[in-house]
């Protein structure tokens, strides 16, 4: 009987990749080969989207050299909103599957993800001195990224306040799970309270972009694909070393590279 | 050893729950005033710190009153599951056999009659105080009677995530005030149309839509955050 239940139709690619993915131990190692690379690819675009950004790409007719930082702030707000979707999603297949995995890739998604958001907001109130004339408006973006920021420091929060780490990541999981229902119904809300109390404030800048502009947004926009990447691979092999301290695969996951150190570490 | 699960249906367990939960409520009856007198501290603190200025105090005062609200319902939340999960009455409901989802919401619902309620009835004495404009009065009560209970839907979510914590209380506001963002956004922003005599049934409309959704999910969700800090 068990014999005959071994013999499976073999299994999609996709699929199988998937199912090893969930094994702590393969995934550290495949992330530990990906990691170097992403970095590098991040390094290259990033140079290169800011050389092409800071030096080469004119100056704004209208805001003179401000608009630059435009390649700093505007893929971090995108990202900090693309990373709170993923976390979200990663955090619906770890409740709903259990796998693991996806609760550390979930957990480690949040420190990024907060990261780009407080790096849009404090890049946003600089560009909006030389621009509005002020650091601060309560501007229908900057307001609903700043509530963005909130629910991710509640993510972050409620993980690091329980004791026990699957507790701590599930929990967590679901507050970004109700989070991300809420997150539109935050945004449109927010965009609307501010064409109701005020007149329409200033907007973001002109509607139409040139090419020699739009290039080095687009490479910048890439690169922190490859940033989010690698931060939070590296941030999920340090999470499960840290949570398998004890247990045997790690051993032997790190024997294998043993100049890193670790090993002595764990030994003792 | 526990009738629950021999006798009751599920709108008997419900209802058994809901009374319960109330007749708890009322034999501490002191208790129950806590948040009403912290409405009422709060609010009165406004004058005081910005100036009895008549026309200001009635500019402020649709948001000054939803804010105090809001802390007052962030503060009696605390106590939503906090006594049923420390005696393990809790754990009781989970292996009740009865769905932990309707549990959850008549224990939502006993909260909001004891806590959310009693807010909304002593709102018109507030706005008073804010010198709030007579006609819009009515529009206040009407977004207090509607958007109370989203809070208290909401907030369970919240206590439900927190309760095994030892002091949850304080990241529970972290974790529950960037969600009433819209709630206050839309109810205040009702209020003020009122004020100025601009059409306000809209912001009603969404608030009530805002009800009919959190009632229907916000229970399941409360149910998934129980679970899991009883694992």
């Amino acid at each position: 009987m068990s014999s005959k239940q071994n013999i499976k139709p073999r299994k999609n690619a996709l699929v199988l990749f998937f199912h090893k993915m969930g094994s702590p131990p393969w995934f550290f190692a495949f992330a530990g080969k990906l990691i170097p690379w992403l970095w590098a690819v991040f390094a290259g675009l990033a140079a290169w989207g800011l050389y092409l950004g800071l030096f080469r790409a004119p100056p704004d007719y209208l805001q003179g050299e401000s608009f630059r930082i435009m390649y700093i702030h505007v893929p971090a707000a995108w990202m900090s909103m693309l990373i709170y979707g993923l976390m979200a999603v990663m955090g619906f297949i770890a409740l709903v599957w259990r796998v693991r995995v996806m609760e550390i890739l979930a957990m480690s998604s949040a420190p990024v993800g907060a990261a780009f958001t407080l790096a849009a907001l404090i890049t946003g109130s600089l560009w909006g001195r030389p621009t509005w004339g002020t650091y601060w408006v309560w501007d229908a973006r900057l307001t609903s990224e700043l509530v963005l920021l909130f629910l991710y420091l509640g993510v972050m929060g409620l993980y690091s306040a329980h004791d026990e780490p699957r507790k701590a990541a599930r929990a967590a999981c679901l507050l970004a799970l109700v989070g991300l229902v809420n997150l539109p119904i935050i945004h449109f809300s927010v965009k609307w309270w501010n064409t109701l109390h005020q007149d329409s404030s200033i907007g973001i800048t002109g509607s139409h972009i040139h090419i020699s502009m739009l290039w080095p947004l687009l490479i910048m926009t890439v690169a922190t694909k490859f940033y989010y990447a690698a931060n939070l691979l590296t941030r999920a092999r340090v999470m499960l070393l840290q949570q398998d301290l004890r247990k045997g695969w790690i051993r032997d996951a790190v024997k294998l590279n043993d100049d890193s150190g670790l090993n002595q570490g764990i030994t003792q | 050893m526990n009738e629950l699960t021999h006798t009751a249906s599920i709108p008997r367990a419900f209802f058994a729950l809901l009374r319960r939960d109330l007749l708890l409520a009322f034999r501490r009856r002191t208790e129950l005033l806590y948040p009403l007198m912290f409405l009422l501290v709060v609010v009165s603190l406004f004058p005081l710190g910005i100036g009895p200025g008549p026309a200001l105090l009635a500019r402020i005062a649709p948001g000054v009153l939803w804010i105090a609200a809001l802390l007052a319902t962030v503060i009696s939340l605390d106590s939503l599951f906090r006594s049923d999960f420390e005696d393990g009455t809790l754990e009781q409901y989970l292996i009740s056999g009865h769905p932990l989802t309707l549990i959850a919401l008549a224990k939502t619902l006993a909260h909001w009659l004891v806590a959310g309620l009693p807010l909304v009835l002593l709102s018109p004495l507030l706005a008073i105080w804010m010198n709030l404009p007579t006609r819009a009065m009515g529009v206040m009560v009407a977004t207090l009677a509607l958007a109370t209970p989203i809070l208290s839907l909401i907030g369970a979510i919240g206590v439900g995530l927190t309760v095994s914590l030892r002091r949850g209380g304080q990241l529970l506001s972290l974790l529950v005030f960037p969600l009433y963002v819209p709630v206050l956004i839309i109810a205040t922003g009702g209020i003020m149309a009122a004020v100025d005599d601009l059409p306000y049934q809209a912001f009603l409309g969404l608030l009530l839509a805002g009800l009919i959704t959190s009632l229907t999910l916000a229970p399941f969700a409360t149910a998934a955050a129980l679970k899991i800090s009883l694992s």
